[in-house]
This record gives C-alpha cells, structure tokens and sequence, in this order.
C-alpha cells in the first residue's frame, strides 16, 4: 500500500493522519508534507500513526525532521501510536524519550505538558 | 544454496520490491504469519539501510539480497558496499538523525531490536547483514 496524508485542524492542532507505508520512497512525500504545514504556519503538529502498515528508519529521520522545524517556532509535534511494533522502533531508538506518544488523537489535542 | 536471490539497483522504489519477493519466500517456507511479517519490516529496514549507502558511495553497484532455506531456518542475507556501522550506543538518539539523513547504526539498532538472530558481518569490500528465522516442522523448503 502507498502512503496515504490526510491533515485537519482540531482547535489550534493540525492533525496529520498518515497510512500505509513510510519508507525509504515514500518517506520524501512525508517530509513534503510536514514542510508544506510548518511554512502555512501550522507549528502544533499531531501525527495519527495508527493506520501505518510500515515504517523503516527513514521513516524516523522524517519525523525528526518534523520535530525540529516546529521546535524553530516553538511548536510541538505529537505521535498517536498504540501499535506494539512501532512503539518497539521508537523505544529500540531512544525517540520515547524524544517524541510524546499518546494513545489517541484525542489525548495529543488535549496535552499540554 | 541460495534459492532466491535479488540484485536491486539502489533506488527506493526497490526496497518495497525486496519486501514483497521476502514475503511471499517466507510463507512458501512455511514461516508463521508473526514472523512473516517481522521478516517484512526486518528486510524492509535492510534494505532501506543498504540502498542508502550504495546511493551514497556506490550508485552503479546493486545491492545483493539473499534468502535461503537451510537446517538453521530461513535465512536472509542483504549485502552492501558500505561501512560496517556499529549498534547505536548511549548517544543522544536526536544527534543520530542529523538533518533529514540518517546514521546507518540507526538501522542496525533497528534490526537488532526487531530480530532476535542478527548478525553484522564486515567484509572486504562491504557488509553483509544476516537475519535468520527458526522454521516450524520441516514440511516443504522454498525450493
């Protein structure tokens, strides 16, 4: 399956609904997109990872990039990810400690901290 | 003997390629469904980890990828021209990722968390990854 972006806005989040594969070919799509939001001046970002079927390390190295633009404008980006398999990724790679997860979409338009 | 082997020319599109041919191999050796799919994200990553090297330093050489079927379980094997990376350490997991590129250790810290039996075999001219699975009662092989 390629991969899917749909975005919306929830209050002063802009929800970022990603499915299907994020990899090394599709991951530029990915990085487009998160540039494309940050430069409309969308600096609160929450990324639905729960319809993702793969993710590889580049995958990762997109979301990263992600974080740092929005951190340039003092923003936030959020994960919502309850998969066993990507949350293995994140945690082998030391990103829990850099991206907050969150178990619904809900819970990241509501976090603060 | 090797039963299925690919040669992919180091370009993205290729990677998803390498994870349907590992795919389909794993159920023909009779792999269960579980490992079939850690198989998929496994060489996926592999795969992802050698195109980007070969991009980076070798772009006319194609990455070589291996599955076989032998007494230990199913075997896979991707080798690239690249320098052996070492498992990610206590470093700073951000500094990893330095702009939009990706440290290839990132990779085998990757593979080493998802696959219990991996190996990072350095070589003359590159690395070879190898990535083994036990397979159930032997009831047929890929061939």
């Amino acid at each position: 399956m390629d991969l899917s972006l749909e975005n919306r806005t929830e209050g002063d989040r802009t929800v970022v609904e990603v499915g299907g594969e994020i990899d090394v070919y599709t991951a530029p799509k990915l990085r487009e997109k998160l540039i494309d939001l940050v430069s409309a001046g969308n600096y609160h970002l929450v990324v639905d990872m729960e319809a993702v079927e793969f993710l590889d390390s580049t995958g990762l190295g997109v979301l990263v990039g992600g974080l740092k633009r929005v951190r340039a404008h003092e923003g936030s980006l959020r994960l919502v990810c309850t998969q066993e398999r990507i949350l293995k990724i994140f945690r082998i790679t030391g990103l829990t400690k850099v991206f907050p997860i969150h178990a619904s979409v809900a819970e990241a338009v509501a976090a603060t901290d | 003997m090797p039963t299925v082997e690919l040669l992919l020319s180091p370009q993205p599109h290729h990677v998803r390629t390498a994870r349907l041919v590992g795919v389909a191999a794993a159920r023909r050796a009779g792999l269960p469904d579980e490992l079939v799919d850690e198989l998929r994200w496994a060489l996926g990553e592999a795969c992802s980890r050698a195109v980007a090297l070969h991009a980076a330093h070798a772009p006319d050489v194609p990455v070589r990828v291996v599955l076989r079927d032998d007494p230990t379980g199913l075997v896979v094997e991707v080798v690239d021209v690249g320098p052996e990376g070492l498992p990610v350490d206590d470093t700073d997991p951000a500094a990893l990722f330095d702009g939009e590129s990706v440290d290839p250790r990132v990779s085998l810290a990757v593979l080493g968390g998802l696959v219990d039996d991996m190996e990072v075999l350095p070589g003359p001219g590159g690395t070879t990854v190898r990535l083994r699975w036990p397979l159930p009662a032997r009831v047929s092989g890929l061939s």
